[in-house]
């Protein structure tokens, strides 16, 4: 019984690096370039070490290099829709999800950090603004701005 | 990376090593709090994405209250957009990393208008508290909570004589990429760290000058040229709680 568990487990292994193969998404641009920043066999095994070893470096001493940042990655990896909107990247099926799913890899980087690239034209001031009218009007609460605590 | 011994065994191949290591690799086991890093890249001159923060700057902030408009929420707005916080209708618990407060002096009923928000000690008591160490001073000054490593024991929060930090009650999405945020982490303001590395000053900073206030003054503290050191030269200026000494980078005038 033991070994049948054991082929089982194995045969769904082989069957989930079959789908590490899985590839980029089609409406990404990544989808449009040779390879990662890397080689793509090294970026398998190793894209948390670079992601870890960046991590660290923007946080304490303000680097800000984005060949090996989460921030270039999605930029990169995340896939438009239809539409033409970009779709969070731990989305069901989109990049960093399909793989970490067949992995049965739980990552919580996206409890704090983007799902989306932001979108051009609507950097700085612009997007600024453009974020202001929505909040106020999809939260419309007294408690976004201008509260004081005498 | 490893250490070769061979490297070892002169002098100067040590500091061939330590001299590469600073220029690309090795820093991750030195950061922050060591000094190889201003030998090896100089100073924080013409700061570019690749190099590292160095001590030869510090960052810091005037605050003149005699021009800061009382009612006026600038500076709050521009920092809830540019760090896509927003409230959950609830003002006890919702973010806040800078806000207006209105002083009111009762024997002469001279009122004053001034924003708070984290003073950037040099001796944070943040800092001190703080179990895991995810409350650190960089090297230029700033002071950050490394949220990858901070538990939410708001210790931090109950230390900072400011009230200048916020705890994350709620799931959050639509984050801005460049300002991470979840939920059990303690947050405050970050200079606008983002921006300041690509030589920018801090919204809320851009947002007072833009609406023409210009209460507030950002640069380097270090820096005699720079414009805070100016004004700090010019106009007399102190410390919010200057009593405890932790000699903070945000100075008031007309308090």
């Amino acid at each position: 019984m033991r070994y049948l568990v054991l082929a089982l487990m194995w045969s769904l292994a082989v069957a989930g690096a079959g789908n590490l193969n899985a590839e980029v998404t089609a409406n990404s641009k990544a989808a449009g370039l040779q390879q990662c920043v890397e080689p793509t066999e090294f970026m398998r095994k190793n894209h948390m070490e670079l992601l870890l070893h960046q991590r660290d470096q923007t946080m304490y001493q303000g680097i800000r290099t984005t060949e090996h940042s989460l921030v270039e990655c999605i930029s990169c990896h995340a896939e438009k829709d239809p539409e033409g909107n970009f779709v969070a990247i731990n989305a069901k099926d989109q990049f960093c999800q399909s793989c970490h799913v067949t992995t049965a890899v739980s990552i919580d980087c996206f409890q704090c950090h983007a799902t989306k690239p932001e979108v051009a034209g609507l950097s700085g001031a612009n997007f600024s603004r453009s974020l202001a009218t929505t909040m106020d009007v999809a939260i419309a609460g007294p408690g976004c701005t201008g509260r004081y605590r005498p | 990376m490893k250490q070769d011994p061979a490297d070892t065994s002169t002098g100067k191949n040590r500091r061939t090593f330590f001299t590469q290591a600073a220029a690309g690799l090795g820093l991750l086991a030195l950061a922050p709090g060591v000094r190889l890093i201003d030998m090896a890249v100089g100073g924080n001159d013409g700061k570019n994405d690749e190099r590292a923060v160095t001590g030869a700057v510090r960052w810091g902030m005037f605050v003149d209250t005699t021009k800061c408009a009382r009612g006026c929420t600038d500076c709050v707005d521009a920092c809830n957009m540019e760090h896509g916080l927003h409230g959950f209708d609830r003002p006890q618990t919702d973010a806040q990393w800078i806000r207006k407060l209105e002083l009111r002096d009762d024997q002469t009923g001279r009122s004053t208008s001034l924003p708070m928000l984290c003073q950037h000690c040099e001796n944070p008591p943040c800092v001190d508290v703080c179990p895991t160490g995810a409350s650190f001073v960089r090297e230029d000054g700033i002071v950050l909570v490394d949220k990858h490593i901070c538990i939410g024991c708001r210790y931090c929060m109950l230390a900072c004589p400011y009230k200048a930090r916020s705890f994350v009650h709620e799931d959050l999405t639509e984050q801005r990429p460049h300002s991470p945020r979840g939920k059990g982490t303690v947050e405050s303001c970050t200079f606008c760290v983002h921006r300041v590395d690509k030589d920018r000053t801090p919204a809320c900073v851009e947002a007072c000058t833009e609406a023409g206030h210009g209460a507030l003054v950002f640069g380097d503290l270090n820096d005699d040229g720079s414009a805070v050191s100016a004004k700090l030269r010019a106009l007399p200026s102190t410390q919010v709680r200057q009593d405890l000494g932790l000699n903070t980078g945000v100075r008031y005038y007309g308090i």
